[in-house]
Protein backbone atom coordinates (compact mmCIF):
# COMPACT_ATOMS: atom_id res chain seq x y z
CA UNK A 1 0.00 0.00 0.00
CA UNK A 2 1.35 3.57 -1.18
CA UNK A 3 1.90 5.89 1.60
CA UNK A 4 -0.64 8.99 1.37
CA UNK A 5 2.06 11.42 0.24
CA UNK A 6 3.37 8.92 -2.67
CA UNK A 7 -0.49 8.59 -3.51
CA UNK A 8 -1.08 12.58 -3.57
CA UNK A 9 2.15 12.59 -5.58
CA UNK A 10 0.78 9.91 -8.32
CA UNK A 11 -2.47 12.06 -8.51
CA UNK A 12 -1.48 15.89 -7.83
CA UNK A 13 -5.18 16.78 -8.41
CA UNK A 14 -6.02 15.02 -4.40
CA UNK A 15 -2.99 17.33 -3.23
CA UNK A 16 -4.28 20.71 -5.17
CA UNK A 17 -7.84 19.48 -4.25
CA UNK A 18 -10.33 21.72 -6.42
CA UNK A 19 -7.86 24.06 -8.00
CA UNK A 20 -6.65 21.52 -10.64
CA UNK A 21 -10.10 20.51 -11.76
CA UNK A 22 -11.11 23.95 -12.02
CA UNK A 23 -8.47 24.57 -13.88
CA UNK A 24 -9.13 21.70 -16.19
CA UNK A 25 -12.79 22.65 -16.35
CA UNK A 26 -11.93 25.84 -17.65
CA UNK A 27 -9.41 24.86 -20.37
CA UNK A 28 -11.86 22.67 -21.86
CA UNK A 29 -15.41 25.36 -21.68
CA UNK A 30 -12.41 27.93 -23.24
CA UNK A 31 -10.51 26.06 -25.64
CA UNK A 32 -12.24 25.78 -29.15
CA UNK A 33 -11.44 22.23 -30.13
CA UNK A 34 -13.37 21.13 -33.74
CA UNK A 35 -14.90 17.24 -34.15
CA UNK A 36 -12.36 15.88 -32.10
CA UNK A 37 -12.63 17.25 -29.06
CA UNK A 38 -17.08 17.70 -29.35
CA UNK A 39 -16.71 13.75 -30.15
CA UNK A 40 -14.82 13.22 -26.82
CA UNK A 41 -16.74 15.70 -24.84
CA UNK A 42 -19.99 13.87 -26.00
CA UNK A 43 -18.00 10.85 -25.49
CA UNK A 44 -16.98 11.28 -21.26
CA UNK A 45 -20.82 12.83 -21.16
CA UNK A 46 -22.53 10.01 -22.25
CA UNK A 47 -20.43 7.91 -20.37
CA UNK A 48 -21.19 9.29 -16.90
CA UNK A 49 -24.67 9.15 -17.90
CA UNK A 50 -24.74 5.37 -18.82
CA UNK A 51 -23.23 4.77 -15.68
CA UNK A 52 -25.07 6.59 -13.04
CA UNK A 53 -28.29 4.37 -15.15
CA UNK A 54 -26.13 1.09 -14.10
CA UNK A 55 -26.28 2.33 -10.73
CA UNK A 56 -29.78 3.30 -10.95
CA UNK A 57 -30.65 -0.29 -12.43
CA UNK A 58 -28.71 -2.05 -9.49
CA UNK A 59 -30.89 -0.23 -7.22
CA UNK A 60 -34.49 -0.69 -8.89
CA UNK A 61 -33.05 -4.24 -9.61
CA UNK A 62 -32.56 -4.85 -5.95
CA UNK A 63 -35.76 -3.46 -5.01
CA UNK A 64 -37.71 -6.14 -6.26
CA UNK A 65 -37.17 -8.23 -3.33
CA UNK A 66 -36.11 -5.36 -1.08
CA UNK A 67 -39.46 -3.48 -1.53
CA UNK A 68 -41.75 -4.50 -4.31
CA UNK A 69 -43.89 -1.53 -3.42
CA UNK A 70 -41.25 1.32 -4.65
CA UNK A 71 -40.09 -0.90 -6.86
CA UNK A 72 -43.50 -0.87 -8.68
CA UNK A 73 -43.57 3.12 -8.17
CA UNK A 74 -40.05 3.73 -9.82
CA UNK A 75 -41.59 1.30 -12.80
CA UNK A 76 -45.12 3.36 -13.17
CA UNK A 77 -42.48 6.28 -13.20
CA UNK A 78 -40.60 4.33 -16.02
CA UNK A 79 -43.51 3.84 -17.81
CA UNK A 80 -44.63 8.03 -17.16
CA UNK A 81 -44.01 10.71 -20.00
CA UNK A 82 -40.96 12.72 -18.17
CA UNK A 83 -39.70 8.73 -17.65
CA UNK A 84 -40.69 8.07 -20.76
CA UNK A 85 -38.30 11.11 -22.31
CA UNK A 86 -35.17 10.06 -19.89
CA UNK A 87 -35.31 6.32 -21.38
CA UNK A 88 -35.22 8.43 -25.25
CA UNK A 89 -31.96 10.10 -23.38
CA UNK A 90 -31.00 7.03 -21.76
CA UNK A 91 -30.68 5.29 -25.53
CA UNK A 92 -29.34 8.32 -27.05
CA UNK A 93 -26.44 8.27 -24.78
CA UNK A 94 -26.13 4.48 -25.54
CA UNK A 95 -26.09 4.93 -29.22
CA UNK A 96 -23.77 8.17 -29.31
CA UNK A 97 -21.32 6.01 -26.82
CA UNK A 98 -21.16 2.84 -29.05
CA UNK A 99 -20.54 4.30 -32.52
CA UNK A 100 -18.40 7.05 -31.33
CA UNK A 101 -16.24 3.64 -29.51
CA UNK A 102 -16.91 2.07 -32.76
CA UNK A 103 -15.35 5.12 -34.18
CA UNK A 104 -12.14 5.24 -32.02
CA UNK A 105 -11.82 1.46 -32.29
CA UNK A 106 -11.51 1.95 -36.21
CA UNK A 107 -8.77 4.80 -35.64
CA UNK A 108 -6.89 2.36 -33.18
CA UNK A 109 -6.49 -0.10 -35.45
CA UNK A 110 -5.69 1.83 -38.41
CA UNK A 111 -3.95 4.43 -37.88
CA UNK A 112 -4.14 5.58 -41.70
CA UNK A 113 -8.20 6.64 -40.58
CA UNK A 114 -7.13 9.05 -38.47
CA UNK A 115 -6.59 11.27 -41.87
CA UNK A 116 -10.87 10.86 -42.06
CA UNK A 117 -11.70 10.67 -37.97
CA UNK A 118 -14.53 13.71 -39.05
CA UNK A 119 -16.05 12.05 -41.82
CA UNK A 120 -16.26 8.79 -39.59
CA UNK A 121 -17.70 10.93 -36.78
CA UNK A 122 -20.10 12.64 -39.24
CA UNK A 123 -21.07 9.04 -40.61
CA UNK A 124 -21.39 8.19 -36.88
CA UNK A 125 -24.32 11.06 -36.79
CA UNK A 126 -26.30 9.14 -39.88
CA UNK A 127 -26.36 6.03 -38.20
CA UNK A 128 -27.21 7.41 -34.79
CA UNK A 129 -30.63 9.45 -36.83
CA UNK A 130 -31.11 6.66 -38.62
CA UNK A 131 -31.27 4.05 -35.73
CA UNK A 132 -32.23 7.00 -33.15
CA UNK A 133 -35.09 8.11 -34.68
CA UNK A 134 -37.21 5.33 -35.11
CA UNK A 135 -36.21 4.40 -31.61
CA UNK A 136 -37.73 7.16 -29.84
CA UNK A 137 -40.70 6.97 -31.71
CA UNK A 138 -40.97 3.32 -30.20
CA UNK A 139 -40.74 4.44 -26.80
CA UNK A 140 -42.80 7.94 -27.29
CA UNK A 141 -45.78 5.75 -28.54
CA UNK A 142 -47.81 5.72 -25.91
CA UNK A 143 -47.16 9.78 -26.02
CA UNK A 144 -47.52 10.48 -29.45
CA UNK A 145 -50.17 8.37 -30.82
CA UNK A 146 -53.36 9.04 -28.27
CA UNK A 147 -52.57 13.06 -29.68
CA UNK A 148 -52.72 12.07 -33.11
CA UNK A 149 -56.01 9.59 -32.52
CA UNK A 150 -57.13 12.65 -30.70
CA UNK A 151 -56.59 14.76 -34.30
CA UNK A 152 -58.23 12.07 -36.26
CA UNK A 153 -54.83 11.32 -37.73
CA UNK A 154 -54.31 7.44 -36.26
CA UNK B 1 -9.26 47.18 -39.97
CA UNK B 2 -9.78 48.44 -36.42
CA UNK B 3 -9.61 45.49 -34.16
CA UNK B 4 -10.58 45.07 -30.39
CA UNK B 5 -7.60 43.15 -29.01
CA UNK B 6 -7.89 41.39 -25.88
CA UNK B 7 -4.70 40.19 -24.00
CA UNK B 8 -4.70 38.06 -20.81
CA UNK B 9 -2.52 39.73 -18.49
CA UNK B 10 -0.21 38.57 -15.83
CA UNK B 11 2.97 39.99 -13.88
CA UNK B 12 3.42 38.26 -10.81
CA UNK B 13 5.03 41.11 -9.18
CA UNK B 14 1.70 43.15 -9.34
CA UNK B 15 -1.25 40.72 -9.92
CA UNK B 16 -3.20 37.93 -7.87
CA UNK B 17 -4.10 36.16 -11.19
CA UNK B 18 -4.55 37.06 -14.79
CA UNK B 19 -7.06 39.41 -16.03
CA UNK B 20 -7.85 40.33 -19.55
CA UNK B 21 -7.03 44.12 -20.77
CA UNK B 22 -8.71 45.29 -24.35
CA UNK B 23 -6.74 47.41 -26.77
CA UNK B 24 -8.17 48.97 -29.85
CA UNK B 25 -5.27 48.56 -32.65
CA UNK B 26 -5.39 49.35 -36.46
CA UNK B 27 -4.62 46.71 -38.51
CA UNK B 28 -3.38 45.96 -41.97
CA UNK B 29 -4.67 43.86 -44.56
CA UNK B 30 -1.64 41.42 -44.19
CA UNK B 31 -1.01 41.72 -40.37
CA UNK B 32 -0.79 38.41 -38.23
CA UNK B 33 -1.74 38.90 -34.57
CA UNK B 34 2.28 39.49 -33.66
CA UNK B 35 1.83 42.40 -35.77
CA UNK B 36 -1.33 43.52 -33.54
CA UNK B 37 1.08 42.65 -30.04
CA UNK B 38 3.81 44.35 -31.89
CA UNK B 39 1.84 47.48 -32.28
CA UNK B 40 0.26 47.44 -28.52
CA UNK B 41 4.28 46.91 -27.09
CA UNK B 42 5.77 49.32 -29.22
CA UNK B 43 3.17 52.19 -29.51
CA UNK B 44 0.39 51.14 -26.29
CA UNK B 45 1.95 49.73 -23.21
CA UNK B 46 5.67 48.82 -23.28
CA UNK B 47 5.19 46.34 -20.41
CA UNK B 48 3.69 43.64 -22.55
CA UNK B 49 5.41 40.24 -22.54
CA UNK B 50 5.61 37.47 -24.82
CA UNK B 51 7.98 35.35 -26.81
CA UNK B 52 8.66 35.61 -30.43
CA UNK B 53 11.83 34.74 -32.37
CA UNK B 54 12.22 34.36 -36.11
CA UNK B 55 8.34 35.72 -36.61
CA UNK B 56 8.06 33.32 -39.58
CA UNK B 57 6.84 30.25 -38.13
CA UNK B 58 9.86 28.22 -38.30
CA UNK B 59 11.22 29.00 -34.60
CA UNK B 60 8.31 28.12 -32.56
CA UNK B 61 8.94 30.44 -29.85
CA UNK B 62 5.12 32.61 -30.46
CA UNK B 63 2.60 30.01 -29.58
CA UNK B 64 -0.54 31.17 -28.07
CA UNK B 65 -4.04 30.84 -27.48
CA UNK B 66 -5.41 32.81 -30.14
CA UNK B 67 -9.33 33.37 -30.48
CA UNK B 68 -9.87 29.82 -28.82
CA UNK B 69 -7.04 27.72 -29.89
CA UNK B 70 -3.49 27.16 -29.88
CA UNK B 71 -1.35 28.89 -33.29
CA UNK B 72 1.38 30.42 -33.50
CA UNK B 73 1.23 34.15 -33.53
CA UNK B 74 3.58 35.30 -36.74
CA UNK B 75 1.41 32.60 -38.84
CA UNK B 76 -1.94 33.50 -38.20
CA UNK B 77 -3.63 36.44 -40.46
CA UNK B 78 -5.77 38.90 -38.68
CA UNK B 79 -8.18 39.22 -41.60
CA UNK B 80 -8.90 35.19 -40.69
CA UNK B 81 -9.93 35.36 -37.10
CA UNK B 82 -11.90 39.05 -37.93
CA UNK B 83 -12.05 42.20 -35.43
CA UNK B 84 -11.92 40.43 -32.14
CA UNK B 85 -9.42 39.10 -31.47
CA UNK B 86 -8.34 37.51 -27.85
CA UNK B 87 -4.93 36.38 -26.89
CA UNK B 88 -3.95 33.90 -23.69
CA UNK B 89 -0.63 31.82 -23.01
CA UNK B 90 -0.90 28.80 -23.76
CA UNK B 91 -3.24 26.27 -21.49
CA UNK B 92 -2.09 24.19 -19.14
CA UNK B 93 1.66 25.19 -18.81
CA UNK B 94 2.44 27.74 -15.79
CA UNK B 95 2.57 31.53 -16.86
CA UNK B 96 5.39 33.21 -16.14
CA UNK B 97 4.26 36.91 -17.25
CA UNK B 98 1.65 37.85 -19.75
CA UNK B 99 1.92 35.61 -22.56
CA UNK B 100 5.47 33.78 -21.62
CA UNK B 101 5.10 30.18 -20.25
CA UNK B 102 7.29 28.03 -18.43
CA UNK B 103 8.28 25.67 -21.04
CA UNK B 104 11.12 23.67 -18.68
CA UNK B 105 8.96 20.86 -17.82
CA UNK B 106 7.89 20.84 -21.48
CA UNK B 107 11.45 20.16 -22.80
CA UNK B 108 12.57 17.88 -19.96
CA UNK B 109 9.92 15.56 -21.56
CA UNK B 110 11.07 16.30 -24.63
CA UNK B 111 14.70 15.25 -23.34
CA UNK B 112 12.84 11.87 -21.84
CA UNK B 113 12.25 10.56 -24.82
CA UNK B 114 16.08 10.52 -26.29
CA UNK B 115 15.19 12.40 -29.21
CA UNK B 116 18.16 12.05 -30.79
CA UNK B 117 20.22 9.19 -33.36
CA UNK B 118 21.21 5.79 -31.75
CA UNK B 119 23.44 3.99 -33.18
CA UNK B 120 26.29 2.04 -32.12
CA UNK B 121 27.22 0.26 -35.27
CA UNK B 122 30.68 1.84 -37.03
CA UNK B 123 29.84 4.08 -39.10
CA UNK B 124 30.23 3.78 -42.50
CA UNK B 125 33.32 6.03 -44.64
CA UNK B 126 30.32 8.21 -45.93
CA UNK B 127 27.02 9.02 -44.71
CA UNK B 128 24.47 6.45 -43.43
CA UNK B 129 22.14 5.62 -46.66
CA UNK B 130 18.42 5.12 -46.98
CA UNK B 131 15.86 4.45 -49.75
CA UNK B 132 13.30 7.18 -50.25
CA UNK B 133 10.48 4.70 -48.67
CA UNK B 134 12.66 4.56 -45.51
CA UNK B 135 12.94 8.40 -45.32
CA UNK B 136 9.09 8.62 -46.19
CA UNK B 137 8.15 6.52 -43.07
CA UNK B 138 8.95 9.41 -40.50
CA UNK B 139 9.19 12.13 -42.89
CA UNK B 140 6.04 14.10 -41.19
CA UNK B 141 7.01 14.08 -37.87
CA UNK B 142 10.73 15.50 -38.70
CA UNK B 143 8.85 19.23 -39.09
CA UNK B 144 7.79 19.62 -35.39
CA UNK B 145 8.92 23.14 -34.36
CA UNK B 146 8.50 22.65 -30.73
CA UNK B 147 5.91 25.16 -29.72
CA UNK B 148 4.38 23.12 -27.35
CA UNK B 149 0.82 24.29 -29.44
CA UNK B 150 -0.02 20.33 -29.44
CA UNK B 151 1.09 19.50 -25.85
CA UNK B 152 -0.67 22.56 -24.03
CA UNK B 153 -3.96 21.84 -26.33
CA UNK B 154 -4.36 18.12 -24.97
CA UNK B 155 -7.25 17.73 -22.30
CA UNK B 156 -5.51 14.36 -21.52
CA UNK B 157 -2.45 16.56 -20.52
CA UNK B 158 -4.31 19.58 -18.64
CA UNK B 159 -5.54 16.63 -16.43
CA UNK B 160 -2.60 15.17 -15.97
CA UNK B 161 0.58 16.76 -16.21
CA UNK B 162 2.64 13.94 -16.15
CA UNK B 163 1.51 13.10 -19.42
CA UNK B 164 4.58 13.17 -21.32
CA UNK B 165 2.51 14.94 -23.93
CA UNK B 166 1.95 14.80 -27.84
CA UNK B 167 5.66 17.20 -28.80
CA UNK B 168 7.25 14.35 -27.11
CA UNK B 169 5.89 11.30 -28.77
CA UNK B 170 6.09 12.99 -32.24
CA UNK B 171 9.91 13.57 -31.50
CA UNK B 172 10.05 9.71 -30.24
CA UNK B 173 7.93 8.69 -33.93
CA UNK B 174 11.01 10.31 -36.05
CA UNK B 175 14.14 8.33 -34.58
CA UNK B 176 11.45 5.08 -33.62
CA UNK B 177 10.71 4.98 -37.60
CA UNK B 178 14.08 5.81 -39.07
CA UNK B 179 15.94 2.80 -40.32
CA UNK B 180 19.29 4.33 -39.42
CA UNK B 181 18.14 4.37 -35.73
CA UNK B 182 18.64 1.68 -33.14
CA UNK B 183 17.12 2.84 -29.70
CA UNK B 184 13.74 2.11 -30.89
CA UNK B 185 13.40 -0.38 -28.20
CA UNK B 186 14.53 1.82 -25.81
CA UNK B 187 11.76 4.37 -26.81
CA UNK B 188 9.12 2.59 -26.87
CA UNK B 189 10.38 1.16 -23.39
CA UNK B 190 9.99 4.54 -22.16
CA UNK B 191 6.63 5.40 -23.60
CA UNK B 192 5.14 2.48 -23.00
CA UNK B 193 4.64 4.05 -19.25
CA UNK B 194 1.48 4.73 -17.72
CA UNK B 195 2.34 8.40 -18.17
CA UNK B 196 3.00 7.41 -21.97
CA UNK B 197 1.18 6.79 -25.11
CA UNK B 198 -1.74 5.61 -23.19
CA UNK B 199 -3.10 8.61 -22.04
CA UNK B 200 -3.80 9.78 -25.79
CA UNK B 201 -7.60 9.70 -25.80
CA UNK B 202 -7.39 10.14 -29.98
CA UNK B 203 -9.41 14.17 -29.34
CA UNK B 204 -7.10 15.64 -32.40
CA UNK B 205 -6.65 18.51 -30.47
CA UNK B 206 -2.81 18.36 -31.15
CA UNK B 207 -3.15 17.66 -35.12
CA UNK B 208 -5.78 20.87 -35.52
CA UNK B 209 -3.71 22.83 -33.70
CA UNK B 210 -0.14 21.49 -35.01
CA UNK B 211 0.84 24.63 -37.10
CA UNK B 212 2.99 22.18 -39.31
CA UNK B 213 0.13 19.99 -39.92
CA UNK B 214 1.63 17.29 -38.60
CA UNK B 215 -0.54 14.54 -37.91
CA UNK B 216 0.18 13.88 -34.80
CA UNK B 217 -2.38 11.10 -33.66
CA UNK B 218 -1.67 9.23 -36.38
CA UNK B 219 2.12 9.33 -34.82
CA UNK B 220 0.74 8.36 -31.78
CA UNK B 221 -0.94 5.89 -32.57
CA UNK B 222 1.43 4.52 -35.22
CA UNK B 223 3.80 4.10 -31.79
CA UNK B 224 1.40 2.83 -29.38
CA UNK B 225 1.10 -0.15 -32.13
CA UNK B 226 4.83 -0.73 -32.12
CA UNK B 227 4.68 -1.19 -28.10
CA UNK B 228 1.97 -3.71 -29.12
CA UNK B 229 3.61 -5.67 -31.18
CA UNK B 230 7.14 -4.84 -30.58
CA UNK B 231 7.80 -3.97 -34.17
CA UNK B 232 8.75 -0.94 -36.16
Amino acid sequence: MPSAPALLQRFPRLASGGDAHREVLMNVLRYRGREGMVAWAFHRISGVGIFLFVVLHVIDIYLVGGDPRAYNELLAFYASVPGRFLEVLLGAALLYHALNGMRIIIIDLWPTMTAYHRQIWWASWVIFVAVGVPGAAIILRPIWLPILRGIGVA
Amino acid sequence: MQVDLRILRYDPERDKKPHWERYRVESGPMDRVLDLLHTVKWEQDGSLTFRRSCAHGVCGSDAMLINGRNRLACKIRVDQLGRKVSVAPLPGLPVVKDLVVDMEDFFAKYRSVEPFLINDSPAPPRERLQSQEDRERYDDTTKCILCAACTSSCPSFWAQKSYVGPAAIVNAHRFIFDSRDEGADERLEILADADGVWRCRTIFNCSDACPRGINITKAILEVSSAIVERRV
